[in-house]
Formats: C-alpha cells, structure tokens, sequence
C-alpha cells in the first residue's frame, strides 16, 4: 500500500514539475524582449553556449566522419560498391549523427554549464536582488540563454555534419583510395536538400529548444544549496540525452518513415 | 573592447554556420542555383520501371542531366508512367530517342538512360518517349539462360 | 491606521509547508524613519521583508506598502514599485559575472535611459557615498565581505528609492565593517530622507541606530516601541531576547519528547 502512495506522490511530483516547466517557459517567452538591451546579451551568450561548444563539436565531428568512412569502406568493399560510402556517410550525418550526436555534445557541454550558473545565480540571491530591483530575471537572465542554445544548436549541427563529411573525405579518398567523384557523385545523387538536409536541420532546431529549456529551467528550479545544483547539472544532462534520443525516434517516424 | 571582440566572433560563428548550410545545399546535396523551374518533364512509359525510384538519376552517354519526379501506374495500359525532370539546356532531344533502364553495376541502382537517336526534331515539355526499353531483370535472364531458351 | 505608516502589516498569517512562520503580525513602519525588526534566528525576518517586496504572498491579511496592496498587485505594477525599493541582501548579492562599477550601473541601465556619461556621474557618486569610488574595476570576488555589502549598498540606492531594506546587515562583519555600515545606515537616512526597514538579531547595533523596533518571536510581535521603550518592556520574552540569557520563555529546547523516551530510560531521575 505505502509502495502505491509514494508512485502516486511520485507521478504527482512529475506532473506538477512537467506543469511548472511549462508555466516558467511561457514566463520566459512571454516577457517582451528589448531590442536593444536584449541583443547584446543574446550575443554574449551565444559566444558562451555556441562558441564556446565548437571545439568539442568539431573534433567530435572529424572523429564520427572518419570511423564511418573506415566501417563503410570494410562492410561495402565486399560488395564491390565501395564507391558508396560518400553517400551513406553523408545520409547517416545529415539525418541523424548530425543532429543527435551535437545535441547530446551539447547537453554535456553547455547545457550543464547554463544549469549549474543560474542555479548559482540563485543560490547566491542574484536572482531575487534583480528581482527586488524591479528587472525580471526570466527576462534578463534566462530568455537569453534559452535563445542563445536555440539558435546555436541548428549552427553547431551544420557545422559538425560538414566536418564530418570532410573527415570521412580524409579517410576515404585520401587514404582508401575511393574515386574523388564517386564520393561526391554518389553523395548528390542521393542526399535531397529539401527531404534530408532542412529535416535533418529541423531535428537539431526542435533539440536545441529543448536542450536549452531542459538546461534553464533545471537551474531556475534547482534547490539552492550545493547539492541540489550538483544534482540539477546531472538531471540536465540525464534528461536531455533521454529527450533527444526519444524526440529522435518520434521526429525520424514521422520525417523518414514511409507511412 | 571586450565586448567588441566577443560580436565578431559570434559574427564569424553564424557565418561559419551559414557557409555550412550553403556546403551542404551545394556540395552534398547536388543542389544547383538552377532550380526545379529549370526543368522539364517528359514522359516515359516502361513494361517492367524496375527499382526506379522517384530522385533516381536520368542521364545522357553518361552525364546526368536530370531525375527522376515520379512513377506511377497507367491503369488502361498496365504500364509504369515514368515522368522524367531534364535539365532546361538540354532542350534537344531528338523524338525518335528511347529511354532506357540501365543499372549502374551489377546490384546498384537503377536510372534512366537516355539513347540518342538521329531525329532532326526534339522533344518538347510534355512529350513522351516512343521507344522505352525496361529494366533488365537478372532473375528472368538467368531462368531464360538455364532453360536454353 | 496611522497615516504617517510607509508600510502596514494587518494581521499577516503566512506558512511554508504545514509550518505556520507568521501568525498574525500586525505592525507600523512609520515614514521617514529606520525601524528595526529583531528577533532570534529562523522567525521569518526576512520572510516579512520578500512579503514587503512581493516576492512571497501571504496565506490571509493585508500588505500596505506606499499606499499599495502589495499581494493583489498585477506583474507590472509590482515591478514599478520594486524600483522605488532597495534591498540588501545578506550576502550582497552582487552579480558575479559584472564589475563594480557595473554592478552599480545595473539598476540604472535597466530602468532609465540615461546617456552613458550620466550613469557614470552617478554610479561614481554613488560609490563615492559608501566610499568605494576607488574599487570600481574591481570584481565581486576581489571584495571583503564588509565592501561587498557597500557595494550592494551603493547599487540598491542607484536609483534613490524611497524605502531600503537590510537583510542583517550586521551578520560576520568585523567591529570595522560593522561601524562602518552602522554609521551608512543611519547617514543615508538622514541626508536622503529613506525609510528604512532593518532585519538583525544584533542587538545592540541595531537599537543604537534604529527610531523604532519590534521584536518578533513565534511568528508574532512581542513587542514594539522606541529603544528606550523597549528596554523597559515588562514581557520577560523581551528582556530575554534583548539581554541575550541562553534559557527564559523561549526554551533552550527545541520541542522534542521527554528525554526519557528518546533515550530509552525507564526511570524519572534521567529527565530532571
């Protein structure tokens, strides 16, 4: 009986944070942005989450594009047609690595770290000083850095996925030995701009909202000791992977699936 | 200024991303500034389409010159319809051309190969090909080869 | 209601979870002048004060604040009363990712339009009246703790509010520090005409600055008067909070269940 009441308490308990996430976004979405204060935040921001992000995601982006380029080359080589991995590269990073692997990056690396700084903010009355001063801190601390991962994501996944088609590039024409043209042929008779490159685009937009949502509001809502932004940084990270891949799967049913 | 540095790296940041956009509209997707208006349809009708696919490639002694839009069923004829998207610059193909269903290796895919004839007259938009050849099924080869036939 | 009041408590009632913190607080805080509110640690001082500023509302009774019903205020006309508030808060609360200077320009580039050679007029003279006009490139984290709250000081009076609020401002400063905030604290009431509202459980720093104080303990006021009024306050509760003896009315105890019970002894001699 005890067991039942703490899963219904449970259940209660995400359904009234799942409630309070969205009433804290409309609160950040709703608050009039001013041009001309706003944009140099936005700016700033954008050079902490973006910026900031694109070492890891360049690396990251080279690495996958070459171990793709290796495996293709072994698996499609006993077929003959190895002349097609130009194409399956570029299809698994426009479609899916793209997007998913940037946005899990992204999570760990600039997702955790708005976590941790609002959670600071708050932890340190930053947050109530500025709301005693009259300025809203949904407004002038948390819109920006929700804007700033929603735009930087689409640009960090771009970024990764061309890199990652130039690694494979390395590997496989430049070390393997596959025709120049064939890998680009190949990739352009098969990867179609409005099917593959803007879905694949829309995936990494839809991860960037909710990355960063995920990210501010675990801060906003975090309990204000060190424990509890440790434990906030951590369930940013746990609970967007877990969105991401899920969302993945729904937005490649729905993009991809033929149904 | 500190500030100052920051907007152009941010600056250079979104025009990375944008040249990113642009490389993969360009170099992976095969996208030409020269867009579907571009283009125009003729008309194909095959026996067997094969494993034509729509995006499919349809070329010229080799040379892509266009895709493939779309096959579908002709319901009187119970023949494949194949509508083909050709590249505006090539506007001439002479009529009496057959469109062919080749495979490019033994197991890749299937495109549309164009063979030339020797007509004086062209094909306009519209058109459809007089002579077709279908895919070449190797299973139907192989059985007809067994059986002597 | 008395009308030279700049904020009225009637009969306040708030509780966080299950755990009433104020009970029924009734209380004055005249115009013009510092009034202090003491009271032993964890009685909702600073509860009383986010209730002033409407960062929390009260389960029943009302909040008058310049004339305002703080609790039933929209959004947008509680931000325009913010500004005519200033708070310090216990740890300063400065902005870490800003300087000095910034800091104190916060405020300022937030709620006016003022071209930026002004700003720096202000935000320097601001700093020049908790003299600190020399650390302006510095960082919150380069600050004592005694420059921190003068900075915080020097930003919450950026925008010349009528009403300033400290959250113990007192507490683990030095004797230097302490002196130092006592003698701001009651300048910038006196040359800028302020009310101030004063939150601390120092006893004796506070009665020697404030007009006028109230004691609150159990989630209710004990007892309210001058200093010198205070002082010789017949409640016991008062004269025990005031001359700080360890055990009287408020127990040493938390309340618990008899020792005995806890500890697992039979007998009676244990529990004396």
């Amino acid at each position: 009986m005890d067991k039942i009441a703490a899963l219904g308490r449970q259940g209660l308990a995400v359904i009234a944070s799942f409630g309070r996430s969205g009433r804290f976004l409309f609160g950040v979405l709703s608050g009039v942005p001013r041009p001309i204060t706003g944009f140099p935040l936005l700016v700033q921001q954008l050079y902490f989450v973006g910026v900031l992000s694109l070492a890891i995601v360049v690396v990251s982006g080279l690495f996958i594009g070459m171990v793709l380029a290796l495996q293709g080359y072994t698996i499609l080589s006993d077929f003959g047609s190895e002349s097609a991995i130009g194409q399956m590269i570029a299809l698994t990073l426009v479609r899916e690595l793209g997007p998913v692997v940037t946005a899990l990056l992204f999570a760990g690396r600039a997702g955790s770290a708005l976590t941790a700084e609002i959670g600071l903010m708050k932890a340190t009355e930053q947050l109530s000083s500025m709301e005693m001063m009259g300025v809203d801190p949904l407004r002038r601390v948390v819109a920006p850095r929700l804007w700033a991962g929603f735009i930087a994501m689409p640009v960090l996944a771009v970024i990764f996925t061309v890199v990652g088609i130039w690694g494979g590039m390395l590997v496989g024409v430049e070390w393997l030995g596959v025709f120049d043209g064939a890998y680009w042929g190949n990739m352009q008779s098969s990867v179609d701009f409005v099917d593959d490159v803007l879905n694949g685009l829309l995936k990494s937009v839809v991860f960037g909202f909710v990355c960063a949502w995920i990210a501010v509001y675990q801060g906003y809502d975090c309990i204000p000791t060190s424990a509890g932004i440790s434990s906030a940084t951590t369930k940013t990270v746990v609970y967007s992977s877990l969105a991401v891949l899920g969302l993945d799967f729904v937005l490649t049913a729905v993009m991809f699936g033929d149904f | 200024m500190g500030n100052r540095r920051i907007e152009v790296i941010v600056g250079l940041f979104m025009i990375a991303g944008l040249a990113a956009i642009l490389f993969l509209a360009l170099q992976v997707s095969g996208l030409s500034p020269k867009s579907a208006s571009d283009r125009y349809t003729l008309y194909a009708n095959f026996n067997d389409a094969g494993g034509l696919a729509p995006r499919g490639r349809v070329s010229m002694a080799g040379v892509t010159i266009g895709t493939i839009e779309s096959v579908t069923l002709n319901k009187e004829t119970f023949q494949a319809r194949v509508a083909l998207a050709i590249e505006s610059d090539v506007d001439n193909i002479p009529t009496d051309s057959a469109a062919v269903i080749r495979t490019s290796g033994l197991l890749g895919d299937q495109y549309v190969d164009i063979s030339v004839g020797g007509d004086m007259e062209s094909l306009k938009p519209g058109d459809t090909f007089y002579s077709t050849q279908s895919a070449m099924n190797l299973e139907r080869l192989i059985s007809n080869f067994a059986s002597g036939r | 209601m008395d009308s030279s009041a700049y904020i009225s408590f009637d009969n306040v009632v708030f509780s966080r979870s299950d755990r009433r913190i104020l009970d029924g607080v009734s209380l004055q805080i005249p115009r013009g002048k510092v009034t202090a509110i003491m009271g032993p640690s964890g009685t909702g001082k600073t509860t009383l004060l986010r209730l002033i500023g409407g960062q929390l509302k009260p389960d029943s009774g009302t909040i008058m604040v310049a004339g305002q019903d703080v609790p039933h205020l929209k959004r947008k006309a509680l931000y325009a009363l913010r500004e005519k508030m200033g708070m310090l808060f216990q740890t300063g609360a400065l902005f870490t990712d800003l300087n000095v200077y910034e800091n104190v320009a916060f405020p300022l580039r937030e709620h006016t339009q003022l071209p930026e050679d002004m700003i720096r007029d202000i935000v320097l003279m601001k700093l020049e009246a908790v003299g600190l006009r020399g650390a302006r490139d510095l960082m919150p984290a380069e600050l004592s703790g005694g420059m921190t709250r003068r900075v915080a000081l020097a930003r919450s009076i950026a925008l010349d509010p009528e009403l300033i609020m400290y959250d113990e401002p007192f507490t683990g400063q030095d004797p230097i520090a302490m002196g130092v905030l006592i003698k701001l604290i009651r300048d910038l009431n006196s040359s800028m005409g302020l009310t101030s509202v004063l939150v601390s459980h120092d006893v004796p720093e506070s009665l020697s600055i404030c007009h006028y104080a109230c004691i609150i303990a159990d989630g209710k006021v004990i007892g309210e008067g001058t200093p010198e009024q205070l002082r010789d306050h017949p409640s016991e509760r008062v004269q025990q909070f005031l001359g700080g003896q360890p055990d009287g009315p408020v127990p040493f105890h938390y309340p618990v269940a008899d020792v005995a019970a806890d500890f697992g002894v039979k007998g009676e001699w244990f529990s004396g």
